[in-house]
């Protein structure tokens, strides 16, 4: 496991996604509603590009025509099958024992904490005066 | 193969009636005279579904010497109930006064039919259970008449058509539904249309082979309405019975439905379990006619359906679906002849027991 710096605080907008390459993977960064998480670019269905798709809440229902919006914004629809993941854990909505997307932790660090390391930042250049998001991997 | 044993549960049998007239005694004042003065009793409102001439309609051995199959009682003991052993028979009468545009007629007939069964029929043998016949163009008045027969508990059953006015998930038939699951009352769902729509999506078909075919996928569509709409959400009791449906597009439909509902199941967000589950324990198939062409695929559809609940024995008698004693498909596993012959029966039916 090593810590990657992928992003400044405030880069990525509420809503938002950053597709950033770690040790070879895509990973999607997200932006829900202030707190930050991240999935594998990958669907464990067919392989699409998971985190092109589009973030919506998570419909409930306990009757034919009652509906319910929940969690909005925490479940990612697969772009190719609309299949349903959770954002904070990556597991299917459909199947979520045996299809789930690798999920990675973010964390949200000050500059000054970083610049003492270990961490990894090629493309982020840090500063001490802000702070970062950093996904472990 | 022959049923293995005595006291099997044969769950879906044909009686018809041997014309309208007889029905004459079962009406009450006002639709007697208007049946009579009409002449309807002349005319034997046929549902067309099933010709009485067709070979399909009787096999050969079974047709009675005059009337139309399924007209004597004395004949199904022997030719039946007797030799097989039958502990139960549930009886089914598809009727045109099942679908009758005037649904006071249409439910005054029934009545009369649902009554002529108790009397001339359940009255007569102690093995017989019926399908309580509904107008089922009316859900009201449908609901009214299973309130009604639901004190004689020899009915065990609702019978409908597959292919009526409406898609049989839609909420306008939920009165049918809820009245069925308040008593105990399966749903059973026969192959047969209102013809209303063509029996095919595609148009009307020229020739009788082709409406007989697409009854299977007047199933698949029938059972994804059921599913998809909801029904086994709303009467988490509710049991439907697809009788005379071939079976054996079934495995194709559950994974259709659940590959679907993967991707789109926010439409339908109450149907929290695959249609694949939902189907497994809500839903029920009589036997006969099993289409598959060799015991092997007969036991590779029964693997397939995932459950081994699922099943219901049914001769379809006196329909030409087997010759002979044959009436269990070759390939049902040994271990499962139980369940469908009796168990399977008695868990879809609560009011057999």
């Amino acid at each position: 496991m090593a810590r990657h710096v992928v992003a400044s605080l405030g880069e990525i907008a509420p809503g938002d996604c950053k597709i950033v390459t770690v040790q070879g993977r895509e990973i999607g960064v997200f932006n829900v509603g202030g707190e930050h998480f991240a999935l594998i670019n990958r669907c464990p269905h067919e392989g699409a590009p998971l985190c092109r798709g589009v973030l919506v809440g998570l419909a409930e229902s306990d009757r034919p025509g009652q509906f319910r919006l929940v969690r909005q914004g925490e479940m990612l629809r697969c772009p190719w099958h609309g299949w349903e993941f959770d954002i904070r854990t990556g597991q299917s909505w459909c199947d979520p024992d045996s299809v789930r997307a690798r999920s990675y932790a973010v964390t949200v660090e000050p500059g000054e904490t970083l610049a003492k390391g270990p961490f990894v930042a090629e493309t982020v250049p840090v500063s001490v005066e802000r702070e970062y998001v950093v996904v472990e991997v | 193969m022959p049923v293995p044993a005595p006291g099997a549960i044969d769950c879906d049998v044909h009686v018809a009636l041997p014309g309208t007239h007889v029905l004459v005694p079962y009406l009450d004042d006002y639709w007697r005279e208007h049946i009579l003065t009409r002449g309807l009793d002349r005319d034997n409102l046929d549902i067309g579904a099933y010709p009485p001439g067709s070979p399909l309609s009787a096999r050969p051995d079974w047709r009675p010497a005059k009337g139309n199959p399924g007209t004597d009682l004395a004949l199904l003991q022997s030719q039946l109930l007797d030799r097989v052993g039958t502990q139960y028979a549930i009886l089914n009468c598809l009727h045109g006064a099942q679908v009758i545009f005037g649904e006071d007629l249409s439910a005054a007939l029934c009545r009369a039919i649902n009554d002529w069964i108790a009397a001339e029929w359940l009255d007569r043998d102690p093995r017989l259970r019926a399908s309580i016949v509904i107008p089922m163009h009316s859900p009201e008045l449908s609901a009214a008449e299973i309130e009604r027969v639901a004190p004689d508990r020899r009915f065990v059953q609702v019978v409908m058509l597959v292919m009526g006015e409406l898609p049989l998930g839609r909420r306008q038939h939920w009165p049918i539904y809820q009245a069925a699951e308040r008593h105990g009352f399966a749903i059973g769902v026969h192959a047969g249309s209102s013809y209303r729509h063509a029996p095919t999506s595609l148009g009307w078909p020229s020739y009788y082979l082709e409406d007989y075919v697409a009854q299977s996928s007047g199933f698949a569509g029938a059972l994804n309405s059921l599913v998809t709409e909801g029904v086994f959400v709303q009467f988490p009791r509710l049991k439907v019975v697809l009788m005379e449906s071939g079976v054996s597009w079934l495995p194709n439909y559950m994974w259709r439905a659940t590959k679907t509902w993967r991707a789109a199941r926010i439409e339908v967000p109450w149907n929290k379990r695959s249609p694949a589950e939902l189907v497994r324990e809500h839903v029920r198939l009589t036997t006969q006619p099993f289409d598959a062409p060799s015991a092997a695929e007969v036991a590779r559809i029964v693997a397939e359906i995932g459950s081994d609940e699922v099943l219901l024995h049914s001769t379809d008698f006196p329909h030409w679906q087997f010759d002979g004693e044959d009436a269990v498909p070759e390939g049902i596993p040994e271990a499962l002849m139980r369940k469908i012959l009796v168990d399977n029966p008695l868990q879809t039916y609560p009011r057999l027991s």
